[in-house]
Parts: structure tokens; C-alpha cells; sequence
């Protein structure tokens, strides 16, 4: 089965009069259908931002791109604005961290899920009403046919995170791209979203990438993980391979650093320094200058993205040796 | 998405590799790199520096006299011998009045503006930062003169007191108080938002401290900035007011004054007659361009 | 070691190891919600609403709730950023702002706080030794002191002070700027330091760096913490105590293992179960409950949780739970008192 989407050698640069930022340095990775692949990162990692080439939401003006990113074999990054824009919403959704953003206050949620119905598909206006019903019924809203009668503001956290599942998922994409979905929620309503995202990605056999900076998170929605750091993916793997045998320094250091109800007493074991300035395009391991394990090898030249098994990437001279 | 800034985060642990830029940069120095990069504030700081310099230095200039009248060359067209810009219907050298003109009218302008941001400015960082009664009480007060147009309330105020220097002043001050005392109010409520300034009165300083130290560099400059945008509309209430004759009596030149005395002679000469009304044009335009270029400069979050 | 803080420039400890540092007896916090057209106070969130709780010497006692449960309010009351209503706090046995007792600038100098977004709690216009060296200067340190005072602070925090000092807010890292955040807390060499999501909005890697130094800093200056935060793995590395909030109220409160190894309420239950598994094999299958939490406007009457309760019974909305002790710890929940008339209590 081929891949939903193909990311190839993407490469983001924003250009302002201050200063430039290689926010993405050569990033590669496929989303099947009906597949959950997580991107973890730090924050300024570059998670964000290659998620949001996808749809081209950065300013035109202020961005060079290079690289490819194909859905179902169609080029994205040359795409006109018009087919771009029909693609957003019917083929590519997206959910953000903060709902509020995604609805206007004027309104209520049933009109505004309705509206986006009518515009993608065409249906009548009494038809799109029930379309959002149904929309608001399989993101498990209570009492969706009240529902659709608030405004934004009525509706707790929870609720309108729920509503901006339906509204991404009123005109049946293929992808689903979510940012943070849950970060700006309770833990008990997290759990909640986060169940909801993996059933609907299995009712309507969804591809999903799923942005954030929880490992917790990642752990409970991915089939598969790739970790960030500077701009450049360090490790793709299963999450079993993750969890069980990560084996980029940066993979492990960030799950050891992970605070666990466990570890009391312990000492963390932090990861020395920050992330590195993105301001240049970078010429050996970004991670070096903070990684326990730095050889000459790792400054010489940056490492490339090499297989350590069963479809398990890892950008690291030292993959090969054992842990 | 934020970027993190080139530096270590350690506990002297980290394997350095990368050197902290060694100079700092204050908030002022940026603002100021920025300033340099924007050419229409730069070209209008030196217009105005240009105005304001050959009105306080006039007497220095070897200027023809402002005052000196002649019924022979009345209204001379620009470019005459030895009258550059013409002459007055008196007679009087134009171009030498309109600089002696700017003298008043920039002092008319400048004056109630910095008297109105000393009183409104204390109004309202006072306001926003006790909030509650004390809050209530400034603000409510502002907006009774608030509710009176500007040019309104100063043509009443200048024609109760009686015309001169000294009262439109006085009445243009009490005009501009409400706005910057508003302005104040309005960033100084915003900034005692933030935590940094409940930390500092966590620390048990007392409230004047904290509204030094904490809250008046945050202030100052939004406040600054609107007020420079008022330079405009006073030099323009100033002008108006004597057109209206409520303001500078004759024979003082000023911008208005000379204005309303032109009156006369627009069908004679008009580019003549416009010549006051351009050099308020283009002060109170570059006062205004100044003021959103600083803002511009100042609205970054570094 | 204890180069910063010699023990006799501190308040001195007055009442034993035995006696709190600080108690707070029936604090209540009620917020007026303006509507109407005059104005006018229409409807109160009831943000916290009689909570009791007392911090032992040298302790760390961790506050977990969700939003809106009224934690930061506990906060902001322990250090009188913001007048309680009601109730009243004694620190070391003196009683606060009261006659007799002590004023509210001394518990400010023996308490400190910790704010979670470290940016908007550094004036953005002040160097770190500006920041630093504001509180000591105004409680009267002549300024050669408080800039050697400075140093001291910024080396205790792990940051470089030759490099650091001059530099501005915007300049720093999150991590960084975090690490002012607490070395300014210290400042006053205060007796607890009240740390409100102190490492909530920081990248993993850099969260365990600053927590190993709050450890540190505990050990070497001496300090007790209250330690607010809705990550419950971060509460249960570093309390020796948990309390547990849901809408003003405190539902459960004991010993760390206690709360996290025999969770005796069902809403520190579900919080508890609702962590993710960090196991791709044991995934969770179900919310452990439903639902938001209710707005702080208009509470549930009775016991708050029952709206999202998967026990709740009628007495559960006529009756509101007090917090009693069972052997281990003290819950809020009618379940756990012998015949309170839940059919699953106990019998008289």
C-alpha cells in the first residue's frame, strides 16, 4: 500500500530583516492511511513547523521551502492557491492547541460547522444542519441538537475541542493534522480527546500526525514516533521500538528525563545545555555540544539518517553501537 | 513557534559549544537599531529638527525683521528680489515670518502637550495602578471634559478666559489631560497585570518603588508616543484658535495668525495666502509619521 | 557550603520542628462577577471556599487540581497578593496581619513565590542584577551588598553571574530565565518558597534540570516548599505531602504514598488513572470520567465532585462532605464515613 503522504528532504527557512532561522533541515517521513504517526520534539525542534508546511500555512512572503511534500502523489509545495485551498479542509484538516482560535464568537458552532459543509460540498442548508449533528454525535458531544444552539464561549474546554474535531472532520479528510490538540486541557479531559482522536482515526481510517512535546501523549495515540531535534528528525521508529529501545542520546536522554512517579529520591537525569541557534544551516551533530557520548566523528560532518533494523531510523555515528 | 536564543542553559555542566555573545542589548539600544532602519521617521525627525533649530535660533539667522511693514511691497509673489517667499499684505517678509511663525506655534503646540502629559500622565498611572475607587473616581472625572469635542471645549474655554498666549495654553492643556490621562491609565493597568509586577510586591516593596523602578519604563514609552501624535493636533487647535482670533493677538507671527490675516488675499495669491497652512502641514504630518515610526520601533517583543 | 544564607540573617525559627511554619485556618476566596447593565455583582466564583491546610518545617507539600480549581488562588492568599475574605494565617505561631501578630510585609519576607510563566514575571526592561537586586535594595541593602548579594543568588541557581548579570530577560532561555525567577524568590532568604507551576511551561529536558536544583536548593538553604502543579508525576518526585483540589475544595490530603498508592476519593482516582501509560501495550481503554469540570460559578451543590462522580448518590447532593481522617489520610467523600447514608459507606 503506498503512502497517504510522502515528505521528502523538506527544508523550511524564514527569512525576516533580523535575522534567518533553518526552522526545517531535510526532513523525510510517510503517513500511511489509517496510521498515527507522532512527531515529539522540544520546543523551536521544528515540529510545529512541518506540520504547518504541509498545509503552506506559513507567511509566503517570509519563507523558502525546498524539498517535496506529496498527497496521494500530488505535489504540494508548487501547488496553485486554488487547488491548494480546495485541498485544505476536504482532503487535509487540522486541529490547534487552542480551539478558540478555530471558531468565530458571533456565531454558534452549528452554524459555523454547517457553513463549512455548504461551502465544501454544496448540500442545503437544512442538510448541513443535520450533517453537523451527526458531525457533533461521533465526537461524542451530549445533547448534540442543543449543542449545535451555543456559541464558542458556552461550551467548556473539552466541548469545544470536541467541536473542532467535527468541524476538521465535516468534509471527510484523509489526513488529519493535529498541533498540540490536548496540551491547553486538563488531564481528565485530556485522556478523553486523546481516546476520541484514536477511535476516529480507526472509524474513518484516517492517516494522523500528531504533534507534541508529551511523551505520555505520544506514547498513547502513535503507531509510530518521530523524534525532533534542531530541525531534523534524529529517530522514526515503532512506539515500542521508542519506549523499549530508543536509540538516538537525544531519544534516550529525553525519555530518562521524563519525570515518572517512580524515580522519587532519584536524581533526574536532565540533559546538560539548550537546544541549539537555528540560524545556520548546520554542518555536523546538532546534538554534539550537549550529548555524553560526542566523538571527533560527530562534529566532522552532519550524521545521516541510517536503519538500525526493522523499519527503525536513527541520525546518530553511533547507532550501530549497542546501548 | 518560539525559538530559543543562542545560549547555554546549564549548571556548569554542559560541554560548551557555543560562545554567548558577549554584549548585551538593552531594550533602548533595539529600539533605536530599528529607528535607523526606518527612513520616513528619520527623514521627518529631520524636518522637525530642521524647524524647530531655525526657529530658536531666528534672531541668529539675520533675518529680514518679521515686524517690519511697508505699504509699497504688499503681497510680493514668491521668488521676488530679496523676498524669497513674497510679502505679507503688510508687507512684511514672509519667509522670515513664517520662521519667527514657528517659534509661537511650535511652542503653542509643544507646551500643553508635555504640561497635560506631567498632570494626565500622573492621573493615570496613578489610576491604573490603584485601580478599585481611586481608579473610578480619576477616570469618571476625565470623562466629563472627554465628553465635549476637543475643538469645542478649547474654542469655549479660550473664548471664556479671553483671548492670548497665556489661555490657550491654558486651555489646550485641559483638553489634551483627558486623553493621555486615558492612554496612562490603559497601559499602566496592563502592565500591573503581569507577574512580574506582583512579584515585586511580593517582595514588600512599597507602591512608589514598584511604579519606579517597575512600572514606569514600561509606560513611559506607549505613553510618549501618543503624546508626540498630539504635538500635531495642538499646533493645528493652536492655529485654529487664532484664525478664530482667540488665540495670538497681532502683530505676533504666528502660523493660524497669519493664516486668518491672508484671508484677504487668496484671490490675489493664493500659493501666497496657503504658505502658513503648509508649514503647519508639514510639522504637524511629521509629527505624526515620528510618532507611529517610534511606536513601531517600540512594539517589539524582542 | 552555606555561603548565602547564614542562618542568623534569616527569621529565626521560633516554635521547634514540631510547630507549622505556616497554617491556614478557613481561607475563602470569592471573586465578584460584574454583569448587568449598572454593573453591578450578579454572580460570585466561589474560587476557594473554607480550605484549611497547614505546612510543616522543611517539608514539601504538593497542591494538584485541575484548572479553575482554585490552586493559584491558594497561592496568591498564602503570600496576600490577593485578601482572603475570611479566614486567618499564622506563620511560626505569629499570627498575620492581625494586633499582636505580624504584619503582612514580614510573612512576605519569609515567604516567596514562584510564578509559572518565567517571562512575563521579569520586567522586561531591567537587567537580571537590576531584577535581583530590587527586593534586597528595598528592604534596605546598600547597593554594594546587594550586588555581592546578586552573585551569590545567580551562582546558587547555576548561572555563570559575570555572564548573566547584565544581560536582559529576552536574552535568556526559558530555562534560564526560570532559574532568575527562583534565584530572585530567594532573595530575602525566605523560609518557604511557594512555587505556582513553577516548571510547568518548560521542555522536558530543561524541567529536569530545574527540578534537581530545587532538591538541591531545599537541602542547602534549608527551605519547605508548597509546590502547585497539575503534572502529578512532577508532584509525586518532589512532595513529601499531596493536596488535592477540585473546585475550591480540598477533596483529599496525605502522604504521598499514601495518595498515590492507596487513593482513597474517586476524583484523585481518576486523576490518577488518567495519566497516560507511557506502555503502548497497556494503553488506556476508557476516560476514567466523563465530562468537564464544572464552572467555579454556581457549584454543584453537596459534594462538588458528584456531577462527574460514577457513585454519586442522593446524599451526595444534599450533604457537603467534610474532610475526615481515615487511617493514612484525610478525604472529603461520603463514601469513606461510616453512616453518612452513601450505600457504600461504612455502617455507624
Amino acid at each position: 500500500m503506498s503512502a497517504l503522504l510522502e515528505v521528502r528532504d523538506l527544508d523550511v527557512t524564514f527569512m525576516t530583516p533580523d535575522r534567518t532561522v533553518h526552522a526545517v533541515n531535510g526532513v523525510s517521513f510517510d503517513v500511511k492511511r489509517g496510521e498515527t504517526l507522532g512527531i515529539l520534539g522540544e520546543s523551536g525542534s521544528g515540529k510545529s513547523v512541518t506540520l504547518r508546511s504541509i498545509l503552506r500555512l506559513h507567511p509566503e512572503h517570509r519563507t523558502r521551502w525546498s524539498g517535496s511534500i506529496k498527497l496521494e502523489g500530488v505535489e504540494i509545495l508548487t501547488m496553485d492557491r486554488r487547488t491548494l485551498n480546495d485541498l485544505r479542509g476536504q482532503k487535509i484538516a487540522m486541529i490547534f492547541q487552542e480551539p478558540a482560535t478555530a471558531f468565530d464568537p458571533v456565531f454558534t458552532i452549528g452554524h459555523q460547522i454547517a457553513e463549512t459543509v455548504r461551502r465544501h460540498t454544496g448540500k442545503s442548508e437544512s442538510d448541513a444542519l443535520k450533517r453537523a449533528r451527526e458531525l457533533l454525535e461521533m465526537v461524542r458531544i451530549p445533547s448534540p441538537a442543543q449543542r449545535l444552539k451555543a456559541y464558542p464561549h458556552e461550551m467548556s474546554g473539552g466541548m469545544r475541542q470536541r467541536a473542532m474535531i467535527a468541524l476538521a472532520l465535516s468534509c471527510n479528510p484523509s489526513l488529519l493534522l493535529a498541533d498540540e490538540p490536548t496540551t491547553a486541557l486538563d488531564a481528565t479531559v485530556q485522556i478523553q480527546v486523546l481516546l476520541l482522536i484514536r477511535e476516529l482515526q480507526r472509524e474513518l481510517d484516517l492517516g494522523v500526525i500528531f504533534v507534541t512535546h508529551d511523551i505520555g501523549v505520544a506514547v498513547e495515540v502513535s503507531d509510530r514516533i518521530g523524534v525532533m531535534y534542531a530541525g531534523k528528525l534524529v529517530e522514526l521508529a515503532s512506539v515500542e521500538q521508542m519506549v523499549d529501545a530508543p536509540r538516538h542520546p537525544y531519544s534516550r536522554g529525553l525519555l530518562a528525563s521524563t519525570v515518572q512517579g517512580s524515580m522519587r529520591g532519584q536524581r533526574l537525569e536532565a540533559i546538560p545545555g539548550a537546544p541549539p541557534d537555528l540560524g545556520e544551516v548546520p554542518t555536523a551533530c546538532s546534538f554534539a555540544p550537549r550529548c555524553k557520548f560526542a566523538e571527533p566523528q560527530c562534529v566532522s560532518a552532519p550524521p545521516t539518517l541510517g536503519s538500525v533494523g526493522d523499519s527503525h531510523l536513527v541520525r546518530c555515528v553511533r547507532a550501530e553501537a549497542p546501548a | 513557534m518560539a525559538i530559543q536564543s543562542p545560549s547555554l542553559d546549564i549548571a556548569g555542566t554542559a560541554p560548551l559549544g557555543a560562545a554567548l555573545t558577549p554584549v548585551s542589548r538593552g531594550y533602548w539600544q533595539s529600539v533605536r537599531r530599528r529607528l535607523g532602519r526606518d527612513p520616513v521617521t528619520l527623514i521627518c525627525g529631520a524636518v522637525l529638527l530642521l524647524i524647530v533649530t531655525s526657529a530658536v535660533f531666528a534672531p541668529l539667522l539675520g533675518l529680514a525683521d518679521p515686524y517690519k511693514t511697508s505699504m509699497i511691497r504688499r503681497l510680493y509673489p514668491l521668488g521676488s528680489p530679496n523676498f524669497l517667499l513674497g510679502t505679507d499684505e503688510l508687507g512684511r517678509d514672509m519667509f522670515s515670518r513664517l520662521i519667527y511663525g514657528g517659534r509661537l506655534s511650535l511652542f503653542m503646540g509643544v507646551t500643553p502637550v508635555a504640561c497635560a502629559l506631567l498632570i494626565g500622565g500622573s492621573l493615570g498611572i496613578a489610576a491604573g495602578f490603584s485601580g478599585g475607587w481611586v481608579n473610578m473616581m480619576i477616570m469618571r472625572i476625565m470623562d466629563v471634559f472627554y465628553a465635549f469635542p476637543s475643538v469645542l471645549l478649547a474654542i469655549s474655554l479660550s473664548g471664556a478666559m479671553g483671548a492670548g498666549a497665556e489661555n490657550t495654553l491654558l486651555a489646550l492643556t485641559l483638553v489634551f489631560i483627558p486623553p493621555i490621562c486615558r492612554v496612562s491609565e490603559s497601559v499602566t493597568t496592563q502592565v500591573r497585570g503581569f507577574d512580574f509586577v506582583d512579584a515585586a510586591r511580593a517582595s514588600g516593596a512599597g507602591a512608589l518603588t514598584i511604579v519606579r523602578v517597575h512600572v514606569l519604563g514600561n509606560v513611559l514609552g506607549p505613553i510618549l508616543v501618543y503624546a508626540t501624535s498630539l504635538i500635531s493636533v495642538a499646533i493645528i487647535l493652536a492655529a485654529g484658535l487664532s484664525f478664530l482670533g482667540l488665540g495670538v493677538k497681532p502683530p505676533e507671527p504666528e502660523w493660524g495668525l497669519m493664516l486668518n490675516t491672508l484671508r484677504q488675499a487668496i484671490y490675489v495669491n493664493p500659493v501666497l495666502a496657503a504658505l502658513p497652512g503648509v508649514m503647519i502641514f508639514i510639522t504637524s504630518i511629521c509629527f505624526n509619521l515620528m510618532s507611529d515610526g517610534l511606536r513601531a520601533a517600540m512594539d517589539v517583543k524582542a | 557550603m552555606d555561603a548565602l544564607v547564614p542562618r542568623q540573617d534569616r527569621a529565626k525559627d521560633r516554635g521547634g520542628p514540631a510547630q507549622p511554619l505556616l497554617l491556614a485556618e478557613g481561607l475563602r476566596k470569592h471573586f465578584p462577577v460584574m454583569g448587568g447593565l449598572l454593573g453591578r455583582t450578579t454572580k460570585v466564583v466561589r474560587a476557594v471556599d473554607d480550605l484549611s491546610l497547614s505546612v510543616a518545617k522543611g517539608e514539601t507539600l504538593g497542591v494538584v487540581g485541575e484548572s479553575g480549581c482554585g490552586k493559584s488562588t491558594v497561592a496568591r492568599l498564602l503570600i496576600r497578593l490577593l485578601k482572603p475574605d475570611k479566614g486567618t494565617m499564622v506563620l511560626d505561631g505569629d499570627p498575620v496581619d492581625e494586633p499582636h501578630g505580624i504584619t503582612v510585609a514580614e510573612l512576605r519576607r519569609q515567604v516567596q513565590m514562584v510564578f509559572q510563566d518565567s517571562y512575563a514575571s521579569l520586567n522586561p526592561r531591567l537587567t537580571i542584577a537590576e531584577t535581583l537586586a530590587f527586593a534586597p535594595k528595598a528592604h534596605g541593602l546598600p547597593a554594594s551588598e546587594a550586588r555581592e548579594r546578586v552573585r551569590d543568588l545567580l551562582a546558587k541557581v547555576g548561572l555563570e553571574p559575570d555572564t548573566y548579570m547584565e544581560r536582559y530577560p529576552h536574552e535568556l532561555s526559558g530555562g534560564q530565565r526560570q532559574r532568575v525567577n527562583i534565584a530572585r524568590a530567594l532573595a530575602l532568604r525566605p523560609r518557604l518558597v511557594i512555587l505556582d507551576e513553577a516548571v510547568s511551561a518548560l521542555d522536558k529536558s530543561v524541567e529536569a534540570q530545574v527540578l534537581n536544583m530545587l532538591v538541591d536548593l531545599k537541602d542547602e538553604l534549608g527551605l519547605t516548599y508548597l509546590f502547585i502543579s497539575h503534572d502529578l508525576n512532577v508532584v509525586q518526585y518532589l512532595s513529601d505531602r499531596v493536596l488535592v483540589m477540585y473546585l475550591g475544595k480540598i477533596v483529599e490530603l496525605g502522604s504521598v504514598e499514601a495518595i498515590y498508592g492507596n487513593p482513597q476519593h474517586p476524583y484523585t482516582r481518576a486523576l490518577l488513572s488518567a495519566r497516560p501509560s507511557m506502555d503502548p501495550r497497556k494503553r488506556t481503554k476508557e476516560a476514567p470520567i466523563q465530562g468537564d469540570p464544572p464552572n467555579p460559578i454556581d457549584p454543584p451543590s453537596g459534594c462538588r465532585f458528584r456531577t462527574r462522580c460514577p457513585f454519586a448518590e442522593d446524599v451526595c447532593a444534599r450533604l457537603e462532605p467534610q474532610l475526615a481522617d481515615t487511617r493514612a489520610q484525610a478525604v472529603a467523600c461520603h463514601m469513606r464515613v461510616a453512616g453518612s447514608g452513601h450505600s457504600k459507606a461504612a455502617a455507624p
